[in-house]
């Protein structure tokens, strides 16, 4: 019941936010947001089937180039066309990818996976032809719902329209997500991660079911990196790089993949606390990676671990 | 030829991430790291010899001690951070690993600042020679002379010594060699420390080649990790041919056609993955 009510809270805050925060605050939303949709699609390998991708800023990237190609190239500025199509992009790239991927678990799961990121990122950064190399390529400015808003200021722009755009593009994201998880093929997921065998022998195909989750998770980031792009109006290939990949598992283990909301917490507190501490130092990466090993070793179970300590609940496995 | 010599250097460090993974079942993503802070150290100690007084030919000297020196930070790194995480999943091991690169990072900015640093024009002091055609500093012999010497080392240490045996039964069953009397802190603590003076020291012997740069870390673990990929998880020979398979074809590609140079080496090691998951060496004994 607590959930609910932190729950009405928590989007009542988010409507509210940008007619009562500053500008400022409000554009630091948006990256939240789109790594929120990433985030959701992560943690259902990652915390409902036990696979941890360590190259899945691939799919960020396919989204953030799929926006960049359909509004500069190809003339498409509907930004609804553009999330549709970055995610059904993401979702055929992951198709063959994790094919090969999920024949294997653990370490070699990642290894793998870790491959065919850089292999995109190689791909991005050496056909500049194509992609504008390290440069990366602009994304101009989306039409919403079919409205063409050139003539506002952009800011303007982003913390209006643009943010209730993403905001309504997240939790229809998670209300998918929470059939998802909350569905029968979500309960095989957790058999799988935390029993293949007996999965198997129940007579779920334990592959199979991975891909499954393999292929929607890849969907799911690459909508959220298609709603990366816009706000910075440029994408380049670093979105792609493995340590990307590394702080996307991150924000998932800082928030706690035991829970659901966890990520979206982790990536609000990665994304703030990130802007908080680059304004005091221009170390940033310091800070954090002392957080994630205090993480670690102290609470695996995340921030959601430690506000739900009293209540049973299962974390760190293993 | 220099595709021999990057081959050296990642032989260096691709060892350093197989012997910790043998051994400790740990994939040391701050193998980078550890060769950037390598690089970094032997600057600074190259240039405090130079400015003292020493004699530019024996520049190698400061170097190789740097670079040695400077792998006692696997110790601390064991003992301060790694071992809580033993009994965990490896994702967690895995997870705490990237917190080091990212730690060291920025540590490496902070000591030396964002700007790359080189050893100025020690590169040529032994001068070239002419193989085969081609023109190869002497540098680069010594480095790949020392690396098969190390090679060499490591596989007489670990075939021919007890503390070789004692690694090569932890790495087989833990549980087992503890049961009969072996101190696993130790064990791992040394493993470590082993594994990341390998690291610093291939990171020392690049920079007179090229400058020290805060990225190199995270750019050459993906190249490590293609070696041990290649050439399979835990294995020392892997290591030395994965090493070989990539430097050479870098060098090759680069000159044949460069936008493929890293996409090339990255499309054989999905290969290897699906159709030899292993890898080339795969399930030999580390």
């Amino acid at each position: 019941m607590t959930g609910r009510v932190v729950l009405a809270l928590a989007g009542a805050a988010a409507l509210a936010f940008p007619l009562v925060a500053p500008t400022y605050h409000t554009l630091l939303m948006l990256p939240f947001m789109a790594y929120g949709v990433v985030l959701l699609g992560l943690n259902l390998l990652f915390g409902y089937t036990g696979l941890v991708s360590f190259g899945h800023a691939l799919f960020i990237g396919v989204g953030a180039y799929a926006g960049a190609f359909l509004t500069g190239r190809l003339g498409v500025r509907h930004l609804e066309a553009i999330v549709l199509v970055a995610g059904v992009l993401g979702a055929l790239v992951a198709m063959p990818v994790g094919a090969l991927c999920v024949r294997y678990v653990k370490i070699y799961f990642g290894m793998l996976t870790l491959a065919f990121g850089m292999v995109f990122y190689t791909f991005l950064l050496k056909f500049y032809r194509l992609t504008g190399g390290d440069e990366g390529m602009p994304v101009l400015r989306p039409f919403l719902l079919g409205q063409d808003l050139g003539g506002m200021p952009k800011t303007d722009y982003l913390a209006g329209p643009y943010y209730y755009y993403s905001l309504a593009v997240l939790v229809a994201a998670a209300c998918c997500m929470w059939r998802i998880v909350h569905s029968p093929f979500g309960l095989c997921l957790k058999t799988i991660r935390d029993n293949p065998v007996k999965a198997e022998t129940l007579g779920v195909s334990v592959t199979r079911y991975r891909w499954y989750a393999f292929v929607i998770s890849a969907a799911y980031a690459a909508a959220g990196g298609a709603l990366l792009g816009p706000p910075t109006g440029n994408v380049d290939p670093t979105l792609a790089y493995w340590t990307h990949s590394g702080n996307i598992v991150f924000m998932t283990l800082l928030g706690g993949f035991g829970s659901f909301f966890g990520p979206l917490l982790g990536a609000f507190v990665f994304i703030y606390l990130q802007d908080f501490v680059m304004s005091l130092v221009p170390y940033w990466r310091l800070v954090f990676g002392a957080i994630l090993a205090a993480m670690v070793i102290f609470a695996p179970g995340g921030l959601m671990g430690l506000f739900a300590r009293r209540r049973p609940v299962e974390v760190a496995r293993g | 030829m220099s595709g021999v010599f990057h081959a050296a250097i990642l032989f260096l460090v691709a060892a350093g991430l197989q012997v910790v993974f043998g051994v400790q079942k740990i994939f040391n993503l701050a193998c980078g790291s550890f060769y950037a802070l390598g690089a970094y150290v032997g600057v600074s100690a190259v240039q405090a010899f130079t400015s003292a007084g020493g004699p530019p030919w024996l520049f190698v000297l400061p170097l190789a001690a740097a670079g040695l020196g400077v792998g006692a930070v696997g110790v601390i790194v064991e003992r301060g951070l790694l071992r809580f995480v033993y009994d965990r999943d490896e994702t967690f091991q895995l997870l705490l690993t990237f917190a080091l690169v990212l730690m060291m990072e920025d540590a490496i900015r902070l000591t030396w600042g964002t700007a790359p640093r080189s050893t100025s024009a020690l590169y040529l002091t032994y001068g070239q020679v002419r193989i085969l055609g081609a023109i190869v500093p002497v540098y680069n012999l010594i480095v790949i002379g020392a690396s098969l010497a190390i090679a060499l080392g490591i596989g007489w240490l670990l075939t021919r010594t007890v503390f070789g045996r004692i690694i090569r039964a932890t790495a087989d069953n833990r549980e087992m060699a503890e049961a009969l009397g072996v101190n696993m802190g130790r064990v791992y603590a040394k493993v470590f420390t082993l594994g990341t003076a390998l690291g610093t020291l291939g990171g020392a012997l690049v920079i007179p080649a090229t400058a020290a740069m805060s990225e190199m870390g995270i750019d050459l673990i993906v190249e490590a990790f293609a070696v041990v990929v290649i050439g399979g998880l835990g294995s020392m020979r892997g290591a030395f041919v994965g090493a070989l398979v990539v430097g050479v074809l870098r060098s090759v590609a680069i000159s044949v056609y460069p936008e493929l140079e890293m996409l090339l080496i990255y499309l054989i090691v999905i290969a290897v993955l699906v159709l030899r998951p292993r890898g080339l060496f795969g399930g030999a004994a580390a």
